[in-house]
């Protein structure tokens, strides 16, 4: 017969193994995933990857510039439709609108549409941007990764601003500060990291994104910087590559895997650093 | 008594949103270029009135004044009163240091922007001469451009202090200045309190009795939302004519 003691140790024993066991179940996938793109794509990598244009497959020494000056460029013009909508909305949520029943209601829905399928974004654009147009565009793929990142922004700005205390604010206005000044000089600096953090976590929650651009701005074998025409981006042609049936376009599609991964892993620390060594603790985001 | 009144209060009421009656006819005059104490039990109103002097209230929507308060020609709460321009006029140092997030420098240069100063040279003097004025340049003169936040808590209270007077303003609301700071920044800011009534009109709210009697000439004694007694601190403080005041005083209660 145990003692009640020894039936505690054990019980405690059991659940710190189930516990052990699921921690070590996630981390083995994770791991793996990230090994093997790490494997697979360093084997990928070489200069021309990045200096030339896709050729077609049995011929060497094609790459795949076209995809990574397309990302970058619809990624970048996302950010700027993204940011300062988010940036402003947060700042109508926190500061004008503050205690208000409309900013509650903006809150909850920010944070479903946070969850919203972004391949549900990616089909809503192409009724509104690409079928009344008639063909795929990078502008619309630049909108679609800009709506995915907005309630992101948005709430991490509002989120940050309700956490710089009211006393700040306070001896800005008996200054005799316009609200406007109060804002930009004094909050906007007071959350300044967090708000910075929270932008570089909505690039890298929208780089990696596939589906919305597969409606939007598809795909394009050839270089183009034209935003009214199909721009290629890495996501999609690492979908087409992966699934077509040449030898050389899994290795670039590995390749193109690690970089994306590669990108978005220093996002997310360089915010992560910024938000620690401005507020010294870990970030709850 | 001073007959130079600076600011005159009649009959004022103060309700909170939600209709909570905090302040109750209040009427009495502070005087130019004296230090005003205002002393009481903890949730007396004192804070409140104070606050009404710069219209702070009005940042927190449902907040109501009722009553007058003349501050020279003005009536400054009338509805079309600017705040801008009057808080510009009446300064405000809280109770905890509130330094903004950026440098010592920019911190005083933030309000002598706002009054549209652009000139470098006319900024930088005048950084200099509020932080004399607050008794913080020995200090900070090789600092300028540390960030704020280093200071010690002194310091930052005394540059709280230097960023109000720069900018000049007539009138400074103290409110409870010293209550998170130790017994020598304590006596570096009385001293400095002391030096600035030669150019300023200050009230100051504190809890601490000899703090009052050590800074002030006229002393306002608040309880349950009513001025109990106002009278010259010296008056109050050796023979007060109400018998609540003189209980406060002697430490019966509060």
């Amino acid at each position: 017969m145990m003692t009640i003691e020894q039936v505690r140790k054990l019980k405690s024993l059991i659940a710190l193994a189930f516990c052990t066991l699921a921690a070590f179940f996630g981390l083995f996938w994770l791991i793996f995933i990230l090994g093997d793109v790490l494997i697979h794509g360093i084997g990928a990598l070489n200069p021309s990857l990045f200096t030339n244009d896709p050729v077609p497959p049995g011929i060497e020494g094609g790459g795949l510039r076209n995809a990574f000056v397309g990302h970058l460029i619809i990624t970048s013009f996302a950010t700027l439709i993204g940011v300062p909508v988010g940036v402003l909305g947060g700042t109508f949520l926190a500061e004008y609108a503050r205690g208000r029943k409309i900013a509650r209601v903006i809150s909850v829905l920010s944070d479903i549409m946070v969850s919203v399928p972004s391949i549900v974004i990616g089909t809503f654009i192409y009724a509104v941007l690409v079928k009344p147009v008639g063909h795929f565009s990078g502008w619309a793929g630049a909108v679609a990764l800009a709506i995915i990142m907005i309630p992101v922004v948005l709430r991490t700005t509002e989120d940050m601003l309700s956490l710089v205390p009211w006393t700040l604010r306070e001896a800005a206005f008996a200054l005799g500060a316009p609200y406007y000044k109060v804002i930009i000089h004094v909050v906007y600096r007071a959350a300044a990291a967090g708000i910075l953090t929270g932008i570089l976590l909505s690039i890298a929650r929208v780089v990696g994104e596939t589906a919305p651009l597969l409606f939007t701005s598809f795909n394009n074998s050839f270089f183009s910087a034209n935003m009214n025409g199909p721009v290629s981006s890495l996501t999609v042609t690492i979908f087409q590559y992966a699934m077509g049936p040449y030898g050389s376009w899994h290795s670039q599609a590995w390749a193109a895997s690690l970089m994306i991964t590669v990108f978005i892993l220093v996002l997310t620390v360089l915010g992560r650093f910024i938000l620690r060594w401005r507020y010294g603790k870990r970030p709850t985001i | 008594m001073n007959d130079h009144i600076k600011i005159e209060v009649r009959r004022l009421n103060f309700y909170y949103s939600g209709a909570l009656h905090v302040l109750k006819d209040i009427s009495f005059s502070m005087y130019k270029n004296t230090v005003t104490a205002l002393i009481g039990p903890s949730g007396c109103g004192k804070t409140t009135f104070l606050r009404c002097l710069n219209r702070m209230h009005d940042l927190y929507p449902g907040n109501r004044y009722e009553g007058e308060i003349w501050m020279d020609d003005d009536n400054i709460l009338d509805k079309d009163i600017d705040h801008i321009g009057l808080r510009s006029k009446v300064g405000m140092v809280f109770q905890k240091p509130t330094p903004f997030p950026m440098s010592i420098f920019e911190n005083i240069a933030f309000g002598l922007k706002l009054m549209g100063i652009k000139k470098k040279t006319e900024i930088a003097e005048r950084v200099e001469r509020a932080l004399k004025d607050a008794a913080l340049w020995e200090e900070t003169a090789d600092i300028l451009n540390k960030f704020a936040l280093s200071l010690s808590g002194g310091q930052q209270q005394r540059l709280c202090i230097a960023r109000a007077i720069a900018v000049e303003p007539e009138v400074i609301l103290m409110d409870e200045p010293c209550s998170a700071l130790d017994p020598i920044a304590t006596a570096k800011i009385e001293e400095l309190i002391t030096e600035l009534t030669k150019r300023y009109t200050v009230i100051i709210v504190t809890h601490n009795m000899q703090q009052a009697a050590r800074v002030s000439e006229y002393t306002g004694f608040f309880m349950m939302g009513k001025l109990i007694e106002f009278d010259t601190t010296q008056k109050i403080f050796t023979a007060p004519s109400n018998k609540m005041t003189e209980d406060y005083i002697t430490g019966r209660f509060g």
